[in-house]
Parts: structure tokens; sequence; C-alpha cells
């Protein structure tokens, strides 16, 4: 059993224009076997919180904490947070130049395990989770997300999250751009990580079409760089109906 | 990535084949979304040039043994622009090697690997097979030439197959030292062969290498440039390909504070295969130009150039001008070229310019492209929040973008200690 805690969360960034405050006092906790869906308007920091949890140096964090266990994550690198059971599933999967996925999955396995996996069981799990996902065979020959569609980039972060079993999962519009199959097979990939391993989820997403499949236990609506409103799955339909009005209208007072 | 197909002299080129099977569309997309160099490589196609007569063709470029034909560039010149000839300026004068005739050379030349039916001899001016292949191109090659009383010659005699590399080991002395060098490798017809030419230490070196392949030879050359970080080379490597004869030349350039190497082959008569590939990692102060020229002169035969570099570090900076001409008799070519670069850090630049002139429309294929990609906090964050700590990350960036050249390699004991190599070049320019 572990937990995520995070802890008045202030974000932000140095921008040409000088700083920018992004996220204003974020607080959640997410224990192991937990779906949390997070739902708000564009630019309201919902990829910050992703990309601060996972590291990303453009962030800085100016006050508040991240805790695994416990543990201090801000203290920690990328990479030591990916070891230490963290896994941000992009809005934006980067392509990376020269490196082909199966010499990709490999070290990035071998990095979070501490030992290179043995050869031929993961050479065969690999291709077993590929044909779960749908995801053609010759893509283990490609580069990174290099050509790969929008859709089919988001089938290999789900790939990853198969493959690289994390406590914690950060799902960042994972169901843009899926199309009406993909979106299940990517939704049972989740699904599945979720009872093999009990991981615990947050979902960020806009449309509540994947909640049909991903069923969240909780719901946080995200306004203006904080949690406005937290409830259970009904409030994710309660959104789908009157939108964010009645939000943006406490926070445009709140100001 | 599709490339949309060209269309140069009313024959179809462009993207049209992939060389090695599991790496397909290796590196393709490098230039996406950054493009750093110059306006003469664009998106993942480079440029070509539709020329066919004129002052600018390849097939009007003056080559002779006369100095006198050879004024000192001036860098405005095409075959110099590129050029730091200040850097030059040790390699491009007419002057012997120091000490020349003593033992105190500064460059050293061992030479192993030899078996029977391989010979090792000298050559003076006027002796065949030197001067035979080498078409000097350009001043460099013919102040060379001129100052090498003896040129090494290597014979690999008919019907022998050496199965270990012949190794020829040149060792710099002197750092700023003027040393002038010349091999000439002869394949007699129905011989295997392979050459390792290994630059290492320091001087100011001016080597010129002339390759025979005789009809029906196998002949590979790697010239690697291990060379200390205060070494000038300038050098043409050039080739003659007998009748379905096979040769292949593999540039690795790693060291060196400038280095310039032309390398090009031209085919004796038909069935060929020639092939030329290229490695480079140009680190900060690092200049690394490559220049490669095939020339299609005679009908069906076939080439193929590669050339990738990964540069890193303010000021380090590559070029590679790749000339293709496939002239009207050349009938039942098949060409193809490539030049890709990875760029990992801010102030590298590369120069890479794709010239392909196609003079008949009677051939199997002629392709080309050129892109410059780059490695930036992006790739690196991604790569790290998989859990793979930074150094690794930078690794296999660099090594499997490099892989594919590495391969070509048939010698095992330099693939493994290129991986070294690489990690080291990695670590030197820091980051
Ligand atoms: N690297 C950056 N440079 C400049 N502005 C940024 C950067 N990252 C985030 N922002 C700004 O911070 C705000 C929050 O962005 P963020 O991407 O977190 O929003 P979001 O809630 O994920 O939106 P969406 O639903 O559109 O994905 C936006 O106004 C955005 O423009
Ligand atoms: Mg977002």
């Amino acid at each position: 059993m572990s937990t995520l805690e995070i802890k008045d969360l202030h974000v932000s960034i140095e921008t040409d224009q000088g700083t920018k405050h992004i996220l204003k006092g974020v607080s959640l906790t997410i224990s192991s076997g937990e779906i949390h869906a997070i739902m708000g308007p564009n630019g309201s920091g919902k990829s910050t919180l992703a990309s601060t949890i996972a590291g990303h140096p453009r962030y800085e964090v100016t006050k508040g904490e991240i805790l695994l266990d416990g543990e201090d994550v801000l203290e920690m690198g990328p990479d030591e947070r990916a070891q230490a059971g963290l896994f941000l599933a992009m809005q934006y999967p980067v392509e990376v130049p020269g490196v082909t996925m199966t010499n990709f999955l490999r070290t990035a396995k071998t990095a979070i395990d501490g030992e290179a996996p043995k050869l031929r069981t993961w050479t065969k799990e690999v291709k077993q989770a590929m044909e779960k996902l749908r995801i053609d065979a010759d893509f283990a020959n490609r580069n990174v997300n290099e050509g790969f569609s929008g859709g089919e980039k988001k089938r290999v972060e789900i790939l990853q999250l198969e493959l690289f079993k994390p406590k914690f999962a950060i799902l960042d519009e994972t169901d843009s751009g899926l199309d009406i199959d993909a979106l299940r097979v990517v939704s049972e990939g989740v699904n599945r990580a979720h009872e093999d391993n009990d991981m615990g989820t947050l979902l960020i997403t806009h449309y509540t079409r994947i909640l049909n499949y991903i069923k969240p236990s909780f719901v946080h609506v995200f306004v203006d760089g904080r949690v406005a409103e937290q409830g259970g799955p009904e409030l994710a339909d309660e959104l789908e109906a009157n939108g964010y009005d009645r939000f943006l209208a406490t926070a445009a007072a709140g100001v | 990535m599709t490339e949309t197909p060209e269309k140069i002299a009313g024959v179809e080129v462009g993207e049209r084949r992939i060389t090695i099977p599991g790496f397909t569309e290796e590196g393709e997309n490098l230039a996406a979304e950054t493009n750093i160099a110059a306006d003469h490589t664009h998106g993942g196609l480079g440029e070509s040039k539709e020329i066919t007569s004129g002052a600018g063709s390849r097939a009007n470029r003056h080559t002779g043994f006369n100095l006198a034909e050879f004024p000192d560039p001036t860098g405005r010149e095409e075959e110099w622009r590129f050029t730091p000839l200040k850097k030059l300026a040790g390699v491009l004068s007419d002057t012997p090697t120091e000490g020349a005739g003593t033992d105190r050379e500064p460059v050293d030349y061992q030479v192993s690997g030899t078996v029977e039916g391989v010979v090792v001899s000298t050559l003076r001016h006027g002796e065949s097979p030197r001067g035979d292949v080498l078409q000097p191109a350009d001043r460099a090659a013919v102040v060379g030439y001129k100052n090498v009383d003896e040129a090494l010659h290597i014979k690999v005699t008919q019907n022998t197959e050496v199965a270990e590399p012949i190794r020829v080991d040149i060792t710099g002395k002197a750092a700023g030292a003027r040393a002038n060098g010349h091999i000439v490798i002869e394949s007699e017809p129905n011989s295997k062969a392979v050459v390792v030419l290994e630059h290492r230490g320091s001087a100011d070196f001016n080597g010129n290498v002339e390759v025979k392949a005789a009809d029906g030879a196998s002949v590979s050359v790697i010239s690697l440039q291990r060379w200390e970080n205060d070494a000038v080379h300038v050098g043409q490597h050039d080739a003659e390909v007998g009748r379905d004869a096979t040769y292949k030349h593999v540039a690795v350039t790693l060291g060196g504070h400038t280095v310039r190497l032309n390398t090009n082959f031209r085919y004796a008569a038909e069935g060929a295969r020639a092939e030329m590939y290229g490695l480079y990692f140009a680190d900060a102060g690092q200049h690394i130009e490559h220049r490669t020229f095939v020339d299609h002169n005679t009908p069906r035969n076939s080439s193929d150039v590669l050339y990738k570099g990964a540069l890193q570090g303010e000021t380090a900076r590559s070029v590679w001008v790749g000339d293709v001409l496939i002239r009207k008799e050349a009938e039942g070519t098949d060409s193809y070229e490539k030049n890709q670069n990875l760029v990992l850090t801010d102030g590298a630049r590369a120069d890479s310019v794709p010239n392909l002139e196609i003079e008949t429309g009677l051939i199997e294929g002629a392709g080309h492209a050129s892109s410059t990609g780059r490695f930036d906090d992006n790739h690196l964050f991604y790569l790290m929040s998989r859990g793979i700590p930074e150094d690794i990350a930078r690794q296999l960036v660099v090594r499997g973008f490099m892989n594919e050249i590495v391969q070509k390699i048939e010698v095992p004991s330099i693939r493994e200690s290129l991986a070294d190599d690489l990690e080291r070049e990695l670590r030197i320019s820091g980051h």
C-alpha cells in the first residue's frame, strides 16, 4: 500500500514576460488502487501538475511538497522518480531521434528494476503487450515516437505503463486523439495495470467517455491552478452537462 | 516520414530505399522540429542541384599533378567555402615532411597483419601503380603527392583472401610538424582484404590514399581518425573499382583539431558495387569535414553513401558535401547517398550538402537525403522520466544513431572500441 501526497503545491515558470504562477496551492492524496480523475478548463494547470510530479526542470516549485510514501519526491531527479515508481503518460509524447523502441524499452526497464530483464522473457512480454494494445510489431524497430500518429503515441505510452509497472501513473489526456476502438484498448491496458499492480491513477481528461471504461472513485475539478471542488463520479456528469461556468465564476470572484 | 519524389533530368529520385533491415527509418525524421543547419539543408531532404553542364558540374572539376594549376585557395572556391583555411596553413604549403629521410620524421608507419600473398614495398614517383588511381583535386592533395618520395605500397596478390585485417598504424609524434604520406593499396583480381588505417597522435598530416580494386576484388578500407585534439589532417582517398569488384570505404573521425577528408571512387568497368560510409563526432573547437564523390563513369554499377555525425559543444563544426555524378554513359546506375547529423547541444553547427547530377535517364535509381536533428532537453526529459539516468540517455541516443555505421565495420574489435570511444566523447565535451 503506497500513497502519493501533494501538499499545497505552488509552481511557477520563468518566461520572457517574467515569472508566471501556474499552480496556486494544489493538495491531493492518492493511494494504491485508487483512480482519481482531474477535469478542468484549458490552461488551468493540469499538465503543469503532471510535469511537476514527473520532475520536468522547467517547472519551479516555490512552495509545498510531494511525498511518495513519505519520501520527498522534489529532491529526486526525473529518473529517480521513475525508479521510485512514478509514471507520466504525457499529453504530447516526445519523439526521440536515433533510439529504437526496442532499445529504449529495454534500457528503461533495466533502469527502473535496477537489473536487466531476462532477454527471452522480456522479448515475449513486450511482444504480448504490444499485441494487446494492437501496436504493430514493426514499431519495435522504429525510433521512439518518431513519425507515430497521435493515437499511436498514446498507445505506446500505455505500453510503457504496462511494462514498467509503476506504483502511480499520471495519465495526461491519454484519451485525446484516440479513436473509439483505441480508447477501449488503451483503457483496458490501464485497467490491467491497475488490477495486476494495484496501481494508483491520476487521470487527466476533458471527456467523460473514458470514465465509462476507467471508473474513478474521485473526481477533482481543477480551475486556475487549484482544486476547486472534489466529489464522486457524479461530479463528472455534472461537468459534462453544465461545463465549468459555476467554478470559473467562483475563481474570478476569489481574485 | 514520406518524402515526395523529386525529378532530376526527368528521372525520379528521392527517398527510395533504406539499406539495412531492422533499421528502417532510423533517424529519418531528425529534421522534423528543429533544423539549425544553414539554408542548404532542409527538412529531411537535402538540397539537390540540377546541373548537367557548366562550371558548377563535378565533371568539370580540375584534377592533375601540376601544382601551378592549384593556386592557394581564398575560401571563396566551391571546394573550400566551408573550410577554416587558416587552420590548414600547415598542410597546404608546398613543404616536405620535417626531417624527411631521417628517424625524426613526425609520423611513424607500422604495417602489420600482412600474410602470405600480401606484398609490402615502396613506390617512387613515376613507379606504377602510384598515381594511376589518385587524381589530385585540390591543392592539399597535389602538395601532398609531390612531397612524398616513397609511397607505401600494399599489394594483395591475385586470388589471395586475407582473413584478418591488414593494419597500418599511422602515428603522429609532433603536433604542428608537417608530414606528408601516400599509401597505394592494390588489390589484384579476385583478392579479398580489409585494410585499417589508424591515425593517432598528432601532426600536421597531409596523407593521400589510392586504392585499385581489380576485377572481382573485394576491398574494404577503414580509415580511423583517432588523433589527439591538436592534430590537423587533410587527405584524398581515391579508388578505382574494377569489373564485378566490391569496394567499401569507412571513415571514422573522432579526433583531430581540423580534419578534411575527400573520399572518392569511380569505376573501371561494369557490375561493381562501391560504398562509402562515415561516422564523426565533433566536439567544441573541432572542424570535421568529409567530402565524398561518386563518379558513375561506366554503366551498370551501384553505389551507396551514408555519413552520420554527432556534434556536441560550442563551435563544434561538421561539413559533409556529397557529390554524385551519373554520366551520360553510366546507364543502369543504381545510386543512393544520405547524410544525417545529430546536434546534441547549442552552438554546434552541421552543414550538409548533397549534390546529385544525372546526365542520363536510363538508370535504375538515384536518391539522396540529408537531415539535421537536435537532441534537446525535451528528449532528455522524456528518457529520464522513464528512469534512464542522464548519461545513459545521451549514450543511448548517440549510440543508437551511430549504430547503422558501426555495423558496417567488419572488424569486431573496432566495433567494440568505437562504443567506448563514443562514451568517452560524450564525457569529454561534458554537458
Ligand atoms: N513551458 C511553458 N511556457 C509558457 N507557458 C506555459 C508553459 N507551461 C505551461 N504554461 C502556461 O501555464 C498554463 C497552464 O498550462 P497547462 O499546460 O498546465 O494547462 P492544462 O490545464 O494542461 O491545459 P490543457 O487542458 O489545454 O491541456 C497555461 O496558461 C500555459 O500557457
Ligand atoms: Mg494539458
